[in-house]
This record gives structure tokens, C-alpha cells and sequence, in this order.
């Protein structure tokens, strides 16, 4: 099974477009596989004979590597070195560092707790029936359901129609509003964001995707000098009613320019509001607030948690309040404070400290402008500790931020300083053992948490 | 399709290594160099010893083998995150541009870099860059140098369809067409950026004209005719040599896989890529004439692919065998 994305750990056979002793050169479809992400065609790299097919068409849930059928070299090609090495597909066993680069991608680990701790939100009414559905579908449905909403609600972004979003997530809205609402740019995040702000100063409501956040640095002038501080220079005559959104931070393996946190450069922007959610409940309520709101709204998504499934409230219109963090789970002995993707580490550090006997509290900021320092004080002064745990670098940050808050307004309540767990303060590497150093990993979080516990 | 447009006729005389003195057999060992060689990257991407993005050239080696040969040493190359041919072609070692693509400490970024971002100031070569169109300023910046420094050489300087509709582009030409700097604008013509097609992204679709309210000169160029792009590469070269200042070649080639690895190319049919690949191929172009011409026999280029499986098979092995970075590696090179 060859891996063909870059965050794949395993695909389904859907199609073989070869039988058992066809021939095939260099380009020949072999056959068609489901990934992560999308369906694709897999194609021979060199000439040889198909042998045996050992993974039936169909199947499920075969790992990246494993072997899905044996090609055989014909006999005019066993001169050539090449006919030794076949193609990927070849039942030769994993070389021992193709399985290394293969465990060194991310697993998408989801804890037990998160189940329970996504249900137990105060502003979903007891008893609604929740929906299992990925934070991908989730940020679609949002969208689609603002966009029957109100007709000044459009998407535009690159690959967002026809392509159905280079991450599938604006899967389906091309077909349901069409091309006037839902519009495919050139690369030009620059002009296209200065557009969007434009448009919303005449009262529309613009929902710009960045393909990733690291394309919005081509476009921060837009964002923060035009959409973050018209209505201030206005005199609050003008507003900016517009939601940036699109994947922040690490991927997997895409290296220095791809691979960046942008939570803190944006939370520190007055004029604009900054929310980085985890779950898919919150990815819907929040986004669905978003595009309602005023004022423009930083979405910060992440592509690692997009095919995660969770529970959402099936609600005609479920909305949530943006500025609100919440307690994910409650506990006594030190807080754990995080966003977007980090709140996974958390939880599961959470589980992990409970055998040995500290009770985490574990708070998912959500929204990181307004930052609802109320919540994060009220647990720092029952547990005394208090942990962040985020992707972004050191300096500067959402941690820095909350250190400050907790030491200023609970100073007397700390019993160890309060510690930030983060990226490391260096460009992200590509090297598989590299980038695993550069970010923060759960035991980082045990280990924090354990140290301001004062145990070891 | 080498429709000479706008193209001036720079009447400078070829010399060096900037002329026409490299075989067409050589053009064609070295276009089939980086296609054995992005063939061998996909596979390893297939099995997962390359990570993240990996873009491949295969379709378009004619574009940056052919502009190589029109080079002298000493002029200086910048692309985008589809650099891999950019880098063979210039000279770069296919061992140690593989062991980067696998993360490793003998690549050319010490597995830094990856895929995308790879240098090597030996080979005056630039990059290597992931946001799309950076890479124009950043090449309209070496040829700044080279006349501040008055040495002669021209950048060269590539970037896609797609890439051109940037607004950086814009306010490089405009600076390089009025400070006259030596820079060739490569764009490589694709005809989509990730699943859009030129006609669904750009007013202008022509891209040679895309200098013209800067007056910058552009040319067309059948970019899948690897001996059509060395010819207009010299003209361009020695354009910009004469201090005549920027000048534009529009590239039209094809990449044959999916943008990335991970690109299942819905956007376009299985037959439009067939048949490009059976009508247009540059290198299967190239080697029907070197049979036809008799500049070479059949045996003879089966000799040199047997020559360059070897050699990337080499390139392979050595990725694969190579040692990841030390842990320290983590924290050199941030600053100086
Ligand atoms: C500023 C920026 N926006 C978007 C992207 C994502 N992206 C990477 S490549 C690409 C398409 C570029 O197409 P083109 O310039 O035609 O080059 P090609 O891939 O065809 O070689 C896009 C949209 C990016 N890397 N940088
Ligand atoms: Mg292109």
C-alpha cells in the first residue's frame, strides 16, 4: 500500500485496473486507492509482469506499506540493474527505515475522555441527540448553514469550488449555492483578502479561506492594517464583517514554510477576534458565530484534526459564544491549558497522570481573542499549578500570555511558576526525528505537569 | 508550437558554456536523469521514506535542461517547491538531493530542508521556496547583485503559471524593467496550478505578455523541445547579458502526475494527460530524433538508461542508508 498523502497511515483497495498476469510499463494505472483524503489513482513506475493480487479490491484499512501484489520482471528487462528493484508495490518486506519514517508520522490518537468531555457543554440543552461527525464535516455544515442563512454569506478561497477545497472542506458547497457564492481564486491571497475586506466594508459577509495559514502572511497587511482597525480609524462607521479561516500550524513533514502556529501573531491584534477550536462541536458552533459576528474573525483550523469524529449536538441552529473557554474536564491538582490540536495532548496526558495520581483540569481556550482569562484564573485558584501546552514558538506566546495574566492576578494562589509547554524556538525541520523533537509531545506534557506538582 | 512572439533578436554571440556546443545526447541523458529520478522519489514517497509535499517534474525536464545549456557558469538559478530537475540539471548530486528528500544528514539541508527547500551556493543554485511566487523578487534580487557587482551574469528565475498571477511578480518586473537588471523570467506553463487551469485563473492566459505594460520583451516557447528552449534560453541569456535588462519566456509544458503526491488530478482527464505523454513527451521526442538523425542507435540509449537507473538506484540506497540529522542539528543554523 503506498502512502499518498502526507499525513496517510492507511487506505482502502477500491478498485484493481489490473488482473494477475497483465503487463504493465512505466504509467499504467494499477489501481485506484481510498486515502485519507481522497481517491487516487496508483501507477506503475516500472515494466514487469503482475504476479499475484494480495489485497482483494475493497478492502479497508490496509496499512501504508504493506504489500497489495507482486510484480515479476519480464524477461527482456533482467539485464537491466532497475529489474531487480521493483515498484513500490513489490512483497519485498519494509526496509526497517521505511517502517520508521512510516511510525514517526503522527498517529491520530483520540483519548477515551474526549467522547465524555465533548458532550458535557452547558450551552447544549440536556438531552439533545448528538450526531457522530469529523471536524471537516463540521466546518462544511457551519458554512452551508449560514449560507442558507443569508444570502451575503460567500466562500472564496484557492480550490475551494470545483477542487471541493485542497483539504475537503468546502466539500459540496460549489453544488448547492454555485459559482456566485462559492468562488475559486487565482494564488493571489494578497488581492483576494484586501477583496474580501472590500466587500464586507459594502455589507457583505465574506468567508476567505486561506489554503493554510502560512499563505495569510502574503495577506496580513490586509487582514490587521484594513480589516482589523477600519472601524476604530472610522470612528465606528465601517466595519469588516469577515471570517479568514484555514489549517494553522504543523502538518506533517512539510517543512519551514509550511508548518507554523500563527495563534499568537493573531491574538495579539486589537480589532480583530481569534478562535482556535479542537472539537467538532466547537468548530461548528463557533464557526456558525463567526460569520454572524461584526467584527472580522480569525478561524484557525488544523489539518491533523480535520478527519478527527466527534459528537455534535444535532441542533436546528447551534451557535456558541464567542470569548468562552471551557472546562473539558474538572480536576484538583494542576491545570492544563491548551487550544486547537493541543487540547488532544492534554487529555490524553490527563489520563495518563491519572494513574498516578494527579487530577488534571483541563481547559480548551477556544477562542484566544477575547481570551477568557476568567475561567483560566478560577481553575488556577483551586488547582495553585497551571500548564499551557501549545505548537507555536516560546517567545511571545498564548503561554507568555497566560503566565502573565495568572501571575498578575493569582500570584498569591501559585504554588510553582506557571510553565509553558511549546514548539521548540527553531524553524520547523523536515527530518522525520527532527520535526518530532520540535513539537510538543504528550510525555513533555506529563512532565511539565509533574514538575509544578513537584513529583517526578 | 515555438511561436516567437515578441522575442528580440539580441544578435549576441553565444560563448562558453552558453552556446550550443552540448550534444543532444546529453540533453537527453540529462532530461532522462530526472525522470528516472522522479520516478524513483515517487516510489519512495510510496513507501514512506519522503514525507509531506513532493512535486514532481516529470513531463517538463526540456524546460530546465534545455535553459541549462544555454547558461555559463556563474548564473545563478531560483525556483519554487518543484525543484528537484531544477537542481540535477544545474549539477547538484542525485545522492545527496535524494537523502534530503528522505530527511537525512548528507542531504543538501542536513534533511532540513526536504522536497521543497534545498540549496547549494556551490552551484549558484537559489532554491528551493514554498510560498508560491517569493521566489521572483528573490531572483529579480540576485540579478540586482549581479549588476550592482557589474559581473556579467543573468539570473535565472522560474516560477508557474499559477505563480504569475501573485502581485509580487508585479512589483518585481516593474523594478527590474526600470533598473535594466539581467534576469530571465522562466515561467513554466503547465497549464494548472494544483486543480486550476490557466483559463479558470488568469485574464491574460498568454504569459509571455504579462511584462508588457512594464515593457518587458516575452517569448513563447515550445517547452516540451528541449533543443526549442536552449535556443530561445541563448537569445534570452544574451538579451539580458547586453544589459539590455529583463526579459520574459513562457514556457508550454505539462506535468504528467498530480501536483503533489497527494493530488488525485480529478481537474483533468486520463486522455488529455495520455495524450501529451504519447504525442508530446520531450524526452521520447528527442530520442526518436537522435535514432532518426543517427546521433545515436537504439542500443545506445538504452545504454544510457541502463546507466542512469544505476546511478539513481545509487542515489536511493545512499538516501536510504544515510543517517537521520544528529538531535543537536535541531538548534544550528537558526541564526548566524
Ligand atoms: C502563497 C501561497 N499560496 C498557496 C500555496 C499553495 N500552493 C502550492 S503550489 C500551488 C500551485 C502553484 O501552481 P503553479 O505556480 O502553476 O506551479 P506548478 O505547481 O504548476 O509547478 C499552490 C496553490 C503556496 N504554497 N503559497
Ligand atoms: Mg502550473
Amino acid at each position: 500500500m503506498p502512502a499518498l498523502s502526507p499525513t496517510m497511515e492507511e487506505g482502502k483497495l477500491a478498485k484493481w485496473l489490473v488482473k494477475e498476469g497483465d503487463t504493465v510499463k512505466s504509467g499504467d494505472i494499477l489501481a485506484e486507492i481510498e486515502t485519507d483524503k481522497a481517491t487516487m489513482e496508483f501507477e506503475a513506475v516500472d515494466e514487469g509482469k503482475i504476479g499475484k493480487l494480495l489485497v482483494a479490491e475493497g478492502t479497508e484499512g490496509v496499512r501504508v506499506n504493506q504489500p497489495i501484489a507482486t510484480m515479476v520482471g519480464d524477461s527482456e528487462d533482467k539485464s537491466s540493474p532497475a529489474a531487480t528493484q521493483k515498484s513500490a508495490e513489490a512483497p519485498a518486506a519494509p526496509k526497517r527505515d521505511a517502517q520508521k519514517a512510516v511510525e514517526a508520522k503522527p498517529a491520530p490518537k483520540v483519548p477515551k475522555v474526549e467522547v465524555a468531555a465533548a458532550l458535557s457543554d452547558p450551552e447544549i440543552p440536556e438531552g439533545t441527540e448528538m450526531v457522530t461527525m469529523t471536524v471537516r464535516e463540521a466546518l462544511r455544515d457551519a458554512m452551508a448553514e449560514e449560507m442558507r442563512r443569508d444570502d451575503t454569506v460567500f466562500l472564496m478561497g484557492e480550490e475551494v469550488a470545483q477542487y471541493q477545497g485542497a483539504y475537503k472542506v468546502s466539500q459540496g458547497l460549489l453544488e448547492e449555492f454555485g459559482a456566485r457564492r462559492v468562488i475559486d481564486t487565482p494564488i493571489t491571497e494578497h488581492g483576494f483578502a484586501g477583496l474580501g475586506v472590500g466587500a464586507a466594508f459594502a455589507g457583505l459577509r465574506p468567508i476567505v479561506e486561506f489554503m493554510t495559514w502560512n499563505f495569510a502572511m502574503q495577506a496580513i497587511d490586509q487582514i490587521i492594517n484594513s480589516a482589523g482597525k477600519t472601524r476604530y480609524m472610522s470612528g465606528g462607521q465601517m466595519s469588516s464583517p469577515i471570517v479568514f479561516r484555514g489549517p494553522n500550524g504543523p502538518a506533517a513533514r512539510v517543512g519551514a514554510q509550511h508548518s507554523q502556529d500563527y495563534s499568537s501573531w493573531y491574538a495579539h491584534v486589537p480589532g480583530i477576534k481569534v478562535i482556535a477550536p479542537y472539537f467538532a462541536s466547537d468548530a461548528k458552533g463557533l464557526l456558525k458565530a463567526a460569520i454572524r459576528d461584526p467584527n472580522p474573525v480569525i478561524f484557525l483550523e488544523n489539518e491533523i484534526c480535520y478527519g478527527r469524529s466527534f459528537p455534535v449536538p444535532k441542533l436546528d441552529d447551534f451557535v456558541l459564544p464567542i470569548g468562552k473557554a471551557r472546562v473539558v474536564k474538572t480536576g484538583k491538582d494542576v491545570t492544563l491549558v491548551a487550544h486547537s490540536i493541543c487540547v488532544g495532548l492534554i487529555l490524553e496526558a490527563a489520563e495518563k497522570l491519572a494513574t498516578e495520581g494527579i487530577n488534571a483540569e483541563l481547559i480548551d481556550l477556544r477562542t484566544l481573542r477575547p481570551l477568557d482569562t476568567a475561567t483560566v484564573l478560577q481553575s488556577v485558584r483551586k488547582t495553585n499549578r497551571i500548564v499551557t501546552v501549545e505548537q507555536g514558538w516560546p517567545i511571545c506566546s498564548i503561554g507568555s500570555e497566560i503566565a502573565s495574566v495568572v501571575a498578575l492576578e493569582a500570584f498569591d494562589y501559585l504554588d510553582a511558576p506557571p510553565t509553558k509547554v511549546t514548539g521548540k524556538d527553531v524553524p520547523m525541520p523536515y527530518a522525520a526525528n527532527l520535526e518530532k523533537l520540535a513539537l510538543p509531545h504528550v510525555e513533555d506534557v506529563i512532565a511539565a505537569a509533574k514538575a509544578v506538582c513537584y513529583r517526578d | 508550437m515555438a511561436e516567437a512572439k515578441t522575442a528580440p533578436d539580441t544578435g549576441a554571440k553565444p560563448a562558453a558554456a552558453g552556446d550550443n556546443s552540448v550534444s543532444l545526447k546529453t540533453l537527453y541523458h540529462d532530461m532522462l536523469l530526472i525522470r528516472r529520478f522522479e520516478e524513483k522519489a515517487g516510489q519512495l514517497y510510496g513507501m514512506g521514506l519522503i514525507g509531506g509535499f513532493c512535486h514532481l517534474y516529470i513531463g517538463q525536464e526540456a524546460v530546465v535542461v534545455g535553459m541549462n545549456a544555454a547558461q555559463k557558469p556563474g548564473d545563478q538559478v531560483i525556483t519554487a517547491y518543484r525543484d528537484h530537475g531544477h537542481m540535477l540539471a544545474c549539477g547538484m548530486d542525485p545522492k545527496f538531493v535524494m537523502a534530503e528528500l528522505t530527511g537525512r544528514q548528507t542531504g543538501y539541508s542536513k534533511g532540513k530542508g526536504g522536497s521543497m527547500h534545498m540549496f547549494s551556493a556551490e552551484k549558484e543554485f537559489y532554491g528551493g521556496h514554498g510560498i508560491v511566487g517569493a521566489q521572483v523578487p528573490l531572483g529579480t534580487g540576485l540579478a540586482f547583485a549581479n549588476q550592482y557587482r557589474n559581473n556579467g551574469r543573468v539570473s535565472i528565475t522560474y516560477f508557474g503559471d499559477g505563480a504569475s498571477n501573485q502581485g509580487q511578480v508585479y512589483e518585481a518586473f516593474n523594478m527590474a524593467e526600470l533598473w535594466k537588471l539581467p534576469v530571465v523570467y522562466v515561467i513554466e506553463n503547465n497549464q494548472y496550478a494544483m486543480g486550476t487551469s490557466v483559463e479558470r485563473s488568469s485574464a491574460e492566459t498568454h504569459f509571455y505578455k504579462r511584462g508588457s505594460s512594464f515593457n518587458i520583451p516575452g517569448e513563447q516557447v515550445d517547452g516540451m523541445d528541449v533543443d526549442a528552449v536552449r535556443e530561445a534560453g541563448l537569445k534570452a541569456i544574451g538579451w539580458c547579458r547586453s544589459g539590455k535588462g529583463p526579459i520574459i519566456l513562457e514556457m508550454k509544458t505539462y506535468r504528467y502526475r498530480g501536483h503533489s503526491m497527494s493530488d488525485p488530478a480529478k481537474y483533468r482527464t486520463r486522455e488529455e494527460v495520455t495524450a501529451v505523454r504519447e504525442k508530446r513527451d520531450p524526452i521520447d521526442h528527442l530520442g526518436q530524433k537522435l535514432i532518426a538523425e543517427k546521433l545515436a542507435s537504439e542500443d545506445d540509449l538504452k545504454a544510457i538508461d541502463r546507466d542512469i537507473r544505476q546511478v539513481v538506484n545509487a542515489a536511493a540506497e545512499f538516501a536510504t542508508e544515510s543517517p537521520e540529522p544528529a538531535e543537536a542539528e535541531l538548534y544550528t543554523d537558526v541564526m548566524a
